[in-house]
């Protein structure tokens, strides 16, 4: 077991290191959130000159076939300087996705690593966080697909060009049989796309099909593995860009307890204000820790359900409770807006939405190990 | 979870599981999963047998006859040994003054004392706690006098485990007063069966003898047991400091059998919906615990990494031990949960049996209040970490 990047790996964590400082500087941050999404996509451009967007597509299909090490090394740092920038989304869940989903998907995957379009999966409905439990339908229509259905969440999807949409081409709701992926244009006819902006900057929509033409992605029907696959990927990279997050705020409330004067002392000579503190740097060492080893056993092929599934829980609540933490021992001012903690707070609180919640993921580790 | 395995380690893996499989019996399981000691005369049956393989000493080096294994092996050898529901060694001896004695005892002292450690022929207990002194150790008052070639003690020991049992108690006891209240405390070898001796039972709340008050009056030790310098006693702790992240690490790693327990419990349970182990709520809490054992298991390997590597830990064996306790604390509470209302039945009173896992999960889940107490409270492990992790 590795718990240390090597030397490449180290240089990549650098560079993201650097561009985090550059781009997304704590002290600028309300600014670069201002900018909206033109701020965006100057870094996005530079991201592609970067090498990062096509970093975890596979080598046969033109990228650099990054794994989810690779990946990790880049997420920490996308968490430690809060970029909003849509990595786990766009480079990391699409790509596995779409991986060996035949020619259509090759081509779009060259422009998505060249950093042309962006692409986000449309998986979640109304029936909760299972990519299982979805009725949106796929009717064979002359030569091609037709979809109709609801998708009430589609992560990083407000600046999409293509979705990523599952539907059933049989079955019912819950059966993981007859699940089919497919790729649509944003501006397909029938498409409608709502856009939302969430509480840690993060641009994401919803979607409603009505009969849009679509192009499957692998094969009709036979999805439901892929999918799995590809999220637990997705949640590998968002369990480092948690850990990123959480170190980062562990540091920032450590730096801040060292200087802030009450009662004629810094709070942090105080063992109530320590022993919090410590707690918080448990956890932190507890969610590295666990994303390291569930990062590890991931390959191309398999994934271990019920670690992937703990991590997520235990990582998530780890984060929420670090960035609570933070928040409460700068006392008022850590509510600020100014001050980046309550940013890392708001991220923790969308992360643990992202990819499942830890109820789901709860209920999916002990389905898994109780079997 | 386990580390990657290279073909060598796979044999080792398959040599050990074959030697537990041999050698764990049916009978021990409840007792070693509620986390309570098995009767002394069968664990040391368990190291005679353990020392007969080689294997007494597993994180000893081999000079001293010790297995010399690697994080590797260690990391191997506890996997199988909690998954076979082996118990653990019993420690005081093997992990605390044994590794005391081979850094800074005379070579007499090596000698005589490491093989019979490992051997089982001695039992240790620690001398250190007082009335006065728990958590701050460096406010004992047992004092030792020099008499020619003898020390004389005196002075009142508390929570002596296992006393009613040991051979011998490594003591640390006042030679001097200093102004540094560190300063002036040496480490001594006492022979329990010396005149003066006097070892008491504390009651404890799970109605278990595990614990004892020790009385020393005018008790005479030959001067060749001070350990190192007279004076120095308080130092020689230090060594300890780099192996209890592998003593944490081996304790962690036998959380599952806790909680193997806790499943099997609640598959045995019916409810008016079916077995206990299957209702939503909890199963909710069995994979909230579970999870993180996980986390901590994880937390293991990296500290096995770092130990491979000849790497610091920094106050990564605080961490877990702080972790592991409060998860095994959890877990019991959730098996007695799991056994309802017979868990109520603590003792027969009219000479008829008891329900499965009775009264042993009660006095684990009882007994495991003090896993946050002893060996350095939570808080103390806060302190600790507070100075040499954040440097507060």
């Amino acid at each position: 077991m590795q718990f240390a990047y090597n030397d490449e790996q180290q240089m990549l964590r650098d560079s993201v290191e650097r561009f985090g400082e550059e781009e997304w500087n704590a002290a600028d941050r309300l600014k670069r959130l201002a900018e909206g999404p033109a701020g965006g996509r100057r870094r996005w451009a530079k991201m592609a000159e970067l090498g990062w967007l096509a970093l975890p597509i596979s080598e046969s299909e033109g990228g650099l076939g990054g794994g989810p090490v690779e990946v990790m090394a880049i997420m920490e740092g996308i968490g430690r300087h809060l970029m909003t920038d849509a990595y786990a989304s766009h480079c990391v869940l699409a790509p596995a996705l779409m991986r060996g989903g035949g020619e259509h998907c090759a081509v779009l995957l060259e422009q998505l690593g060249a950093g042309a379009i962006r692409i986000a999966a449309a998986l979640i409905e109304d029936s909760g966080f299972d990519p299982a439990s979805i009725r949106t339908e796929a009717l064979a229509n002359g030569g091609g697909v037709r979809l109709s259905g609801t998708k009430i969440h589609v992560e990083d999807g407000a600046d999409a060009d293509w979705f990523l949409v599952s539907a059933r081409t049989s079955g019912s709701a819950g059966s993981r049989d007859g699940i089919g992926l497919f790729l649509v244009p944003c501006d397909a006819d029938g498409l409608d796309v709502r856009r939302f902006r969430s509480v840690d900057g993060h641009r994401h929509a919803s979607l409603v099909l009505r009969e849009v033409s679509a192009t499957p992605v692998g094969k009709m029907g036979e999805a439901a593995d892929r999918i799995d696959l590809a999220m637990d990927r997705a949640i590998l990279a968002v369990l480092a860009e948690s850990v990123g997050s959480m170190e980062a705020s562990l540091a920032a409330t450590l730096d801040y307890v060292r200087t802030r004067q009450q009662f004629g002392a810094p709070i942090g000579t105080f063992q109530a204000v320590q022993h919090k503190l410590v707690d918080m740097s448990l956890a932190c060492e507890e969610a590295r820790a666990l994303t390291m080893v569930a990062t590890a056993q991931y390959t191309q092929t398999a994934s271990d359900a019920a670690l992937v599934a703990a991590a997520k829980v235990r990582v998530a609540q780890c984060g929420i409770a670090v960035t609570q933490q933070a928040v409460q021992l700068h006392g008022g001012v850590g509510t600020s807006e100014e001050l980046v903690v309550s940013h890392h707070l708001r991220r923790q609180m969308m992360l643990e939405l992202a990819f499942g919640d830890a109820s789901f993921h709860k209920a999916r580790f002990a389905d898994a190990s109780f079997r | 979870m386990n580390l990657a395995l290279t073909p060598e380690d796979r044999e080792f893996q398959r040599e050990v599981r074959a030697f537990f499989a041999n050698t764990i019996p049916d009978a021990w399981k409840t007792t070693v999963r509620a986390g309570l000691r098995l009767p002394p005369e069968t664990l040391t049956a368990y190291q005679r047998c353990l020392a007969d393989r080689g294997w007494g000493a597993p994180t000893w080096p081999t000079e001293y006859g010790g297995t010399g294994w690697t994080p590797q092996q260690l990391h191997i050898f506890w996997s199988e040994a909690s998954a076979a529901d082996a118990p653990s060694q019993y420690h005081q001896g093997l992990e605390l003054i044994g590794p005391i004695i081979f850094t800074y005892g005379s070579q007499a002292q090596k000698d005589f004392y490491l093989p019979r450690i490992i051997s089982g022929e001695d039992w240790w207990c620690q001398g250190y706690s007082e009335p006065g002194a728990g958590s701050d150790l460096a406010a004992l008052r047992t004092r030792a006098v020099r008499d020619g070639d003898t020390y004389i003690l005196n002075g009142h020991k508390m929570w002596t485990s296992y006393a009613h049992v040991s051979t011998r108690m490594f003591v640390l006891a006042r030679t001097s007063s200093e102004t540094r209240r560190q300063q002036g405390i040496s480490l001594l070898l006492v022979d329990m069966d010396t005149p003066g001796i006097r070892v008491s039972p504390i009651r404890t709340l799970d109605e278990k003898h595990h614990t004892n008050e020790v009385f020393l009056d005018d008790v005479r030790i030959p001067a060749a047991n001070l350990v190192g310098e007279e004076g120095m006693g308080w130092n020689y702790g230090k060594v300890l400091l780099d192996r209890e992240r592998m003593v944490a690490a081996a304790t962690a790693m036998f959380l599952p059998q806790t909680l193997r327990a806790v499943r099997a419990a609640a598959a045995r349970r019916r409810t008016s919906t079916g077995p206990l182990i299957e209702q939503p709520g909890f199963r909710a809490k069995l994979a909230q615990v579970e999870i993180e054992a996980l986390g901590v298991q994880s937390m293991v390997l990296r500290l096995m990494a770092d130990a491979a590597a000849g790497a610091d830990s920094g106050p990564r064996g605080s961490m877990v031990k702080l972790r592991w306790s409060e998860l095994l604390q959890q877990a019991m509470t959730l098996w007695i949960e799991a056994l309802g209302p017979q868990a109520q039945h603590f003792e027969p009173l009219d000479g008829g049996g008891l329900s499965d896992d009775m009264p042993l999960a009660l006095q684990g889940a009882l007994f495991s209040r003090v896993t946050t107490i002893y060996g350095g409270s939570s808080e103390i492990q806060r302190n600790i970490i507070a100075r040499r992790a954040l440097g507060l």
